[in-house]
């Protein structure tokens, strides 16, 4: 159903209240960038989940990151998010600072020149991300292995939405209705979503990025009202197959693993790990679990999964603020504490 | 000629060094040679100083030696003097070419003389390093009477404007560094005389400030903070080129935090909006100039809000956190 | 993390596109999708991850003025 005017479909809402969770970091931050928020009734309220790559990563990984950049003739490579996540051993940022090997790049396959360049020195991505990412990763280890490159690896933290769904739903209440995120589903199909509405009994919108996208895709959720169905408000990207090309590169590289997402603990089969027979390139990540909170008050956990707005806790804007950042939530560009604190999101300016 | 730490030396290359820039600022106050310069001087004075780092040191709309004299003019014309004089010190590391380092002081005098300003001393320095060049400028400006501004004069009611599109500066030197190919040039420029303009024709200017380093939402958030109340900027009225749009875009950068180096913000009487609007579009480098938002009385606390394409409000934060690279 | 930006592929070299968003050109892997130019596609972390299908006409004339009117 395509709402003519959603603007004024959502100020006349007059249903039941919602708590409608978009779970992919990048809706959380274009929807404050876009003002959305205030252009919701009280009775509509928008719940950040554990979409940022960044934050669901536990202290494990960043510690085994940390110690690869300073391991002789190695260097770990890195999108920006990840710079400046703490773990109980400092932040790659502070590694780089120390001396320890970390280049920022914008793309994976920006590896390969350097992989090519200098083949006795190994370079490490941190291969953090969720389905849209993973086939970009699959593709630089096409290209990887065409070219016979032996010093390239990937430290794997990769994970997958539907698991993650399901486990929000089963743990708590959850929400009443989720955005589902447009770029996984350019990748799975709106398919993968559709079978959770229906497994879940909660409705589904899969939400394009921009303002306009993200104002009908909210609108029709609320229009859905409880119903277990998944609209696709993104078709020009996504299919209701997705990309099989994109999956097939995948399977190729990788296989379904278990996997720990930060205050979630481990969740089976929600992650993806490189299989056995590409061990060479692997540089691990699946064994990593450990989770230590760099603040004993800090309640990312229960903010990551919507059970928790992130002025309740007791951390936020006081200990916890992004320029002293105690957990990850407050780190990331894309995360909820983040978003809260700078937008002052759900705390609409008024005039 | 390479740079050694010769020409540091205070000798004759020293000398020599010396000449291959200051025969490109030539003045009768200059040319005295004196240890200062010696000026007449006026009732009030502004006088301010700049440091700039940009690598690389020639990027498309501009170099490190027009930017050294548009950050510093700049600063001085939005407080509403008259950019009068201006010295510079150079930082030079070993390896840096004296043909590179001429072709940055033609361009320092050209801009000077562009912008009406005299170079009127100066200094060298040599240091070990790998060819890089690093400047200093200060300037003295002279304040007519009763043009002084101050950011506490913004009022409810006044209309912001900003002098043309955002984000250039800032998207054409990440370009050179990235691989990321297009024509976006930075919008290096003095703006001495647009803000001339706008106090020749009695426009009745409450505040200005020129959106370097932080950008737009960094220098209303200052402005915000020292009158004590909120500005409201129209998303849709913010002039943006397509190309610095999507360059943003690619890099997940916000262009109201993106620096400039000749874009004005001036705040006027509500009255005067439409008037001001058109001295600073027939302004050299202000085509499009735009009205861009309001001042408001501050709720709680003064603070920069954006009503966004959609009509929704949010709250601007200024730019925090990662520091940027070396853009001006 | 999941930033894509649909732009418009200027040429096709094997499995390399080169793809202009408003006046940038980047580079982008392109073997996951089968493209030529003048397709609109989007692209994330240098991947082409998708052809952006113009069977809806009107999403796409949308889309792309949402993007000008933001600039």
């Amino acid at each position: 159903m395509r709402i003519e005017d959603p603007k004024s479909f959502l100020r006349n809402y007059a249903g039941p209240p919602l708590r409608l969770m978009e779970v992919c970091g990048t809706h959380t931050a274009e929807i404050s960038r876009c003002g959305l928020p205030s252009l919701l009734p009280q009775s509509i309220q928008l719940i950040s989940g554990p979409g940022c790559p960044v934050c669901v990563t536990v202290s494990a990984y960043i510690d085994r990151l940390i110690a690869l950049a300073h391991t002789p003739d190695t260097t770990v490579l890195t999108f920006g998010d990840l710079m400046r996540v703490p773990g109980p051993a400092g932040s790659l940022a502070g590694a780089k600072a120390a001396g320890g090997r970390v280049e920022m790049v914008y793309s994976p396959l920006d590896a390969l020149q350097l992989a090519q360049e200098n083949p006795r020195h190994t370079y490490i991505f941190a291969a953090v991300g969720f389905e849209t990412t993973a086939p970009v990763y699959a593709r630089l280890l096409d290209r990887a292995a065409q070219e016979g490159l032996q010093n390239l690896k990937l430290l794997t933290a990769l994970k997958t939405m539907p698991a993650a769904i399901r486990w929000l739903c089963q743990n708590g209440p959850g929400p009443n209705g989720f955005l589902a995120p447009g770029h996984v589903a350019v990748i799975t199909g709106a398919r993968v979503f559709r079978q959770l509405a229906g497994e879940l009994g909660v409705p589904f919108v899969i939400a394009g990025f921009t303002p306009k996208g993200l104002l009908s895709a909210v609108a029709a959720l609320a229009a859905l009202a409880g119903q277990p169905a998944c609209e696709n408000c993104y078709p020009a990207a996504v299919t209701e197959e997705g990309n099989p090309a994109a999956q097939q590169a995948v399977s190729r590289w990788f296989m379904p693993c278990d996997s720990a997402w930060r205050g979630m603990g481990v969740i089976p089969a929600s992650g993806l790990c490189l299989r056995p027979e590409h061990a060479v390139f692997n540089a691990g990540g699946a064994q990593l679990t450990e989770d230590a909170a760099l603040n004993s008050a800090c309640r990312c956990a229960e903010v990551l999964t919507g059970r928790l707005s992130p002025a309740q806790c007791p951390l936020f804007g006081k200990a916890c603020m992004p320029l002293s950042p105690q957990g990850a939530c407050m780190v990331s560009t894309e995360g909820s504490c983040y978003h809260h604190y700078i937008n002052h999101r759900n705390e609409v300016p008024t005039l | 000629m390479k740079i050694t730490l010769a020409h540091g030396s205070g000798g004759v290359e020293s000398a020599e060094l010396v000449r291959c820039i200051t025969r490109h600022f030539s003045n009768p106050i200059l040319e005295k040679m004196e240890d200062a310069a010696l000026l007449d001087g006026a009732d009030q004075l502004a006088f301010t100083t700049d440091s700039f780092v940009v690598t690389p040191l020639f990027f498309r709309g501009g170099d490190i030696g027009r930017l050294c004299v548009c950050g510093t003019v700049n600063d001085l014309a939005v407080t509403g003097a008259v950019p009068k004089y201006l010295t510079c010190g150079f930082i030079i590391e070993t390896g840096a070419d004296t043909e590179a380092l001429e072709k940055i002081a033609q361009s320092m005098a050209d801009t000077a003389r562009e912008a009406g300003v005299l170079l009127v001393a100066g200094d060298t320095k040599v240091i070990e390093g790998s060819g890089g060049v690093l400047i200093n400028t200060a300037g003295v400006g002279f304040v007519p009477k009763g043009h002084a501004l101050y950011a506490a004069g913004c009022r409810p009611g006044d209309a912001i404007l900003v002098s043309g599109t955002l984000g250039d500066h800032h998207a054409a030197i990440l370009s050179h560094r990235l691989s990321i190919e297009n024509q976006i040039e930075s919008d290096c420029a003095p703006l001495g005389s647009m803000t001339a303009a706008l106090f020749a024709a009695g426009v009745r200017v409450r505040t200005m400030r020129d959106a370097t380093r932080g950008g737009l939402a960094t220098v209303c958030g200052e402005l915000a903070k020292s009158c004590g109340h909120s500005f409201v900027l129209e998303e849709t009225a913010i002039p943006v080129s397509p190309a610095v749009q999507s360059f943003a875009g690619l890099l997940g950068l916000d262009v109201l935090t993106m620096g400039n180096e000749g874009k004005l913000v001036a705040v006027v009487a509500a009255e005067d909006a439409q008037r001001a609007l058109q001295i600073i579009r027939n302004s050299p480098y202000g085509e499009n100039a735009a009205v861009i938002g309001h001042v408001e009385p501050a709720g709680r606390e003064p603070q920069v809000l954006l009503r966004t394409s959609i009509g929704g409000l949010r709250v601007v934060p200024p730019l925090s956190g990662e520091g940027l690279p070396r853009i001006c | 993390m999941c930033v894509a930006l649909p732009g418009r592929v200027v040429s096709v070299d094997g499995t390399l596109a080169t793809v202009d968003f408003q006046g940038n050109t980047v580079r982008a892997e392109a073997g996951l999708v089968k493209t030529k130019p003048g397709d609109y596609v989007l692209v994330h972390a240098g991947c082409i991850l998708q052809v952006l299908s113009q069977e809806d006409g009107d999403f796409m004339t949308e889309l792309f003025a949402e993007l000008e009117e933001l600039s």
